[in-house]
């Protein structure tokens, strides 16, 4: 690339402001045309607000954005799109009881016909093959992506804005995106792909701009700068290794058993849980991989007792040698059960109470009622005591469960539940959206809660997460459960085979037929 | 230039307290505009409106009366819309728990027993759950609104009084007129001031705040049932019934609008007539809010509404104001509540225009 290029977009000290938190502060960035820019920072350094700003959605408080140097007073997303500009949420925006093409006609005008054979085209040209007049709800969290992605290549296509787009991946299936876009890249198109996976970064873009607090704090080659100095620049200090031996005081019997799970489930976009057996034993940490949609939800609410399905087996679910399978929430959790769910706000906690009332929520059985009066004393010693040693960064426990980050309630839910002492703890997806020093130290309170005999299950979409903490493993795809694997025999490509049977079975099965 | 809503992210405690005396005031200002317009004079106006209400005992005593019954629908209603659960049929649970009472007086009309009054009351409480019990089964079986409902059965009530004051129940000495005999002695409440209409039944709305008030900030049942209503996801995760939640709101208001509205039979009117509610069902909802749903709050917003319900009487003598003009003020009032209340919470925030030409610009 020559110096003297024309910038694609730039954006000039841009600033937005939320209420009280500078999520943006004049941030500075320029993209070329067929360059890789890659956006790095922590979850909450700002970068889907930055990204949203880019592609006129959310408006700035301060700041210009200039196309091509000219520019452009009013920035939204017709204007956006009209000029070249393509996004890929992180969350897709497909209607399911549409078929590929249904979707894509609703942002592209042209006969069916022609939009098919483009997609068509256009797949082929991308290695991005996809079934036109495929229902979307049939299709794998890839090949959605995929479709979005076709979407964008269907205009003029000048900028590609990807929010963290490997997040939802099997491993597999990444290399296929990178190549993608590197085709891309090649026929001059220029895309910003936000990420917090350093290797990532360094393997695919060319230019890195990093973010912490709103505040860019560097500006880099990937490819010459080592993942941990990058690391550092977008922590702000270097990150702990985290400390584990293999687990010693595995508990003879297990601490949750489930045999031959079979659930029906009514909503026909879900999954059908089939035939799934797990079990936890104490003194260990036991995943659950895989990619959400494909009965983690539905698992997650029959282990916590949220859902009870009275025609199962009594031996369906066992927790300490117990059948469990009609009893209550509250029943478990006197056995010595406790849960974080994935969604912290309006589920984990009530958003508008504070964290006090959050306490008592879960926690109303040590020693927080008298006769069915709350003791506020006690609730106010059990929330401080939580805040301090979780090291919860609140206002204090009058502070509202939404005024905190995704990272701090994390903290406060899982310390809350871990204050409860539990013999068996679950948690779903314990990490999502939270910082990376906020993940560190959870996953360390949980290594040394299971060095204390204590079970420990985990969903969680997050390889890297299970392989860093877990002694055992299973994969969850369509409702069916892998068997068990040791964490310390098996490789992420093993696993992310796993996720991606399906497909594979299916490919097989069409060349067979 | 458009405006848009955007939510404040920490509103300001202080201005939550001040909001009811702003929302007097701007009624207050818009009301003398129109007063002014009618050529009335501001001052009898206002004196007959707040000063009035507390120049006599009797004057006194029928702000209680009407003090009564707000107070006690209005805690309950607010426990319920704390929960989220919107019951705005209160008025059909009056009457159904009026109906029920009424029975008694009705079939015994000879009885001088002292467990008259005692079963009427507990009767009362029937009817009014009952009908609330409704409600609550729909919504919780089939997940049916409960403001449809509510509303729904209020009419469905107000028919079965018609049907049963034009029928069987028709006093057969009362000239035809749509209403029930005198109720005796012993199924009436006993005046607090021998004269007056103000009576005993006055202490159960008391009695019952000061339970809503232990029972929604200090006990674990009131924090379930707030929980269910604000998270209901949360109630379940934490083991809660958010049916419980649903099941509770709406009884306990059944059970307030029932008592509340034997009250009303078995006190100032005596007996069963097509006017039995004086509209207290929906004004409570009025009071609930006005108190912004805190039991001390809503003991303030009874009794002002109160005031202005016996100074709006007044005002149709002294000031001679047209009734429409008195229900101006008092809907004024409800309107200027809400809208400050919202701008509480929510902010205005410009919206620029859209431009068209930035395309044609770039070429």
């Amino acid at each position: 690339m020559n110096g003297v290029q024309q910038p694609l977009l730039t954006l000039s000290k841009l600033t937005k402001i939320y209420g009280s938190l500078l999520a943006n502060d004049s941030i500075n960035l320029e993209v070329f045309p067929g360059s890789i820019h890659a956006v790095l920072g922590e979850n909450g350094a700002g970068k889907s607000t930055l990204m949203k700003l880019a592609y006129g959605s959310i408006q700035p408080d301060a700041g210009q954005i200039l196309w091509k140097d000219k520019k452009i007073d009013y920035w939204n997303t017709a204007v956006a799109r009209d000029l070249g500009i393509g996004m890929v949420f992180q969350h897709f925006s497909l209607f399911e009881t549409l078929s590929v093409v249904e979707n894509i006609a609703l942002t592209i005008q042209g006969p069916k016909k022609d939009l098919i054979d483009r997609i068509r085209m256009i797949g082929a040209d991308y290695q991005l093959e996809i079934d036109p007049t495929a229902m979307v709800n049939s299709l794998s969290i890839g090949q959605r992506q995929r479709v979005e992605i076709i979407r964008c290549l269907m205009q003029d296509l000048k900028l590609l804005i990807l929010d963290e787009p490997t997040s939802v991946l099997p491993p597999q299936h990444v290399q296929a995106l990178f190549d993608a876009l590197r085709k891309l890249q090649k026929d001059g198109v220029a895309i910003l792909y936000i990420s917090h996976k350093l290797e990532e970064i360094r393997e695919l873009c060319d230019v890195a701009t990093i973010l912490r607090d709103g505040k860019v704090t560097g500006k880099v080659d990937p490819n010459k700068t080592s993942a941990q100095e990058l690391a550092t620049l977008m922590i702000g200090r270097t990150i702990p290794k985290i400390e584990r031996r293999k687990s010693d005081n595995k508990s003879k019997n297990p601490t949750l058993n489930i045999t031959n799970l079979n659930i029906k489930n009514p909503d026909p976009f879900g999954a059908d849980l089939k035939d799934l057996s797990i079990s936890v034993f104490g003194g260990e940490i036991v995943g659950i991989a895989g990619v959400s949609g494909n009965g983690q939800q539905e698992l997650g609410r029959i282990i916590s007792g949220e859902d009870i399905k009275g025609d199962l087996e009594p031996s369906a679910i066992e927790m300490f040698d117990q059948s469990v399978t009609r009893k209550g929430v509250i029943e478990r959790r006197d056995l010595g059960f406790a849960f974080v769910p994935e969604e912290r706000l309006g589920r984990g906690a009530v958003p508008s109470m504070t964290l006090s009332q959050n306490s008592l929520l879960t926690a109303f059985k040590k020693g927080m009622l008298k006769n069915g009066f709350i003791q506020g004393d006690v609730v106010t010693k059990f929330t401080n005591k939580c805040i301090k040693e979780f090291s919860v960064k609140a206002s204090g426990n009058g502070a509202t469960a939404n005024s905190l980050s995704g990272g701090n309630l994390q903290k406060f839910l899982v310390g809350r539940e871990l204050l409860l002492e539990p013999k068996l703890l679950f948690l779903s997806q314990p990490t999502w959206g939270v910082d990376v020093g906020s993940a560190n130290e959870i996953r360390q309170k949980l290594i040394s809660l299971r060095d204390n005999g204590v079970g420990i299950l985990i969903i969680s979409e997050e390889l890297e997460e299970l392989f860093e903490i877990t002694d055992r493993m299973y994969v969850l795809r369509s409702g069916r459960m892998s068997n068990s694997m040791n964490t310390s025999e098996v490789t992420p490509d093993a696993i992310g085979e796993y996720m991606i049977g399906e497909e594979r079975e299916g490919a097989n099965n069409a060349i067979a037929v | 230039m458009l405006l848009q809503f955007e939510r404040r992210d920490t509103p300001s405690k202080s201005l939550i307290f001040a909001t009811p005396f702003i929302a007097i005031t701007i009624t207050i200002l818009l009301s003398s505009i129109m007063l002014l317009i009618q050529g009335k004079s501001l001052q009898t106006t206002f004196f007959s409106f707040f000063i009035e209400p507390f120049e006599s005992t009797y004057a006194l005593s029928e702000v209680f009366l009407k003090f009564g019954p707000l107070l006690f629908i209005a805690q309950a209603l607010a426990i319920g819309f704390r929960a989220k659960v919107w019951n705005i049929g209160a008025e059909g649970q009056m009457i159904m728990g009026a109906i029920l009472a009424s029975s008694i007086p009705v079939y015994f009309i000879d009885s001088e027993s002292v467990f008259l009054l005692p079963t009427m009351i507990f009767l009362g409480a029937i009817g009014g759950m009952f009908w609330a019990g409704i409600a609550a089964f729909l919504k919780t079986r089939y997940n049916a609104n409960e403001i449809l409902v509510t509303l729904m059965l209020s009419s469905i009530a107000l028919q079965i009084l018609y049907y049963l004051l034009l029928g069987p129940w028709k006093d057969p000495m009362g000239f035809n007129f749509p209403q029930t005999v005198m109720f005796q002695d012993a199924a009436l409440f006993p005046p607090i001031i021998f004269g007056f209409r103000l009576n005993y039944s006055l202490i159960i709305p008391i009695i019952f705040t000061i339970f809503v008030w232990i029972y929604m900030e200090k006990r674990f049942g009131g924090f379930q049932l707030t929980v269910g209503g604000l998270a209901p996801r949360a109630a379940t995760y934490a083991g809660y019934s958010a049916n419980g939640a649903v099941w509770k709101s709406l009884l306990i208001a059944g059970m307030a609008a029932g008592i509340a509205g034997m009250s009303e039979v078995a006190g100032p009117i005596g007996q069963l007539q097509r006017s039995v509610t004086s509209g207290y069902g929906y004004s409570a909802i009025i009071v609930a809010y006005l108190g912004a749903l805190h039991p001390i709050g809503i003991v303030f917003a009874a009794f002002f509404l109160s005031v202005i319900h016996i100074g709006g009487d007044y005002a149709l003598v002294t000031a001679d104001l047209p009734i429409s003009s008195v229900h101006i003020f008092q809907g004024l009032l409800l309107v200027t509540y809400l809208s400050s209340y919202t701008l509480v919470n929510y902010r205005f925030k410009p919206r620029k225009a859209k431009v068209k030409e930035v395309e044609s610009n770039l070429t």
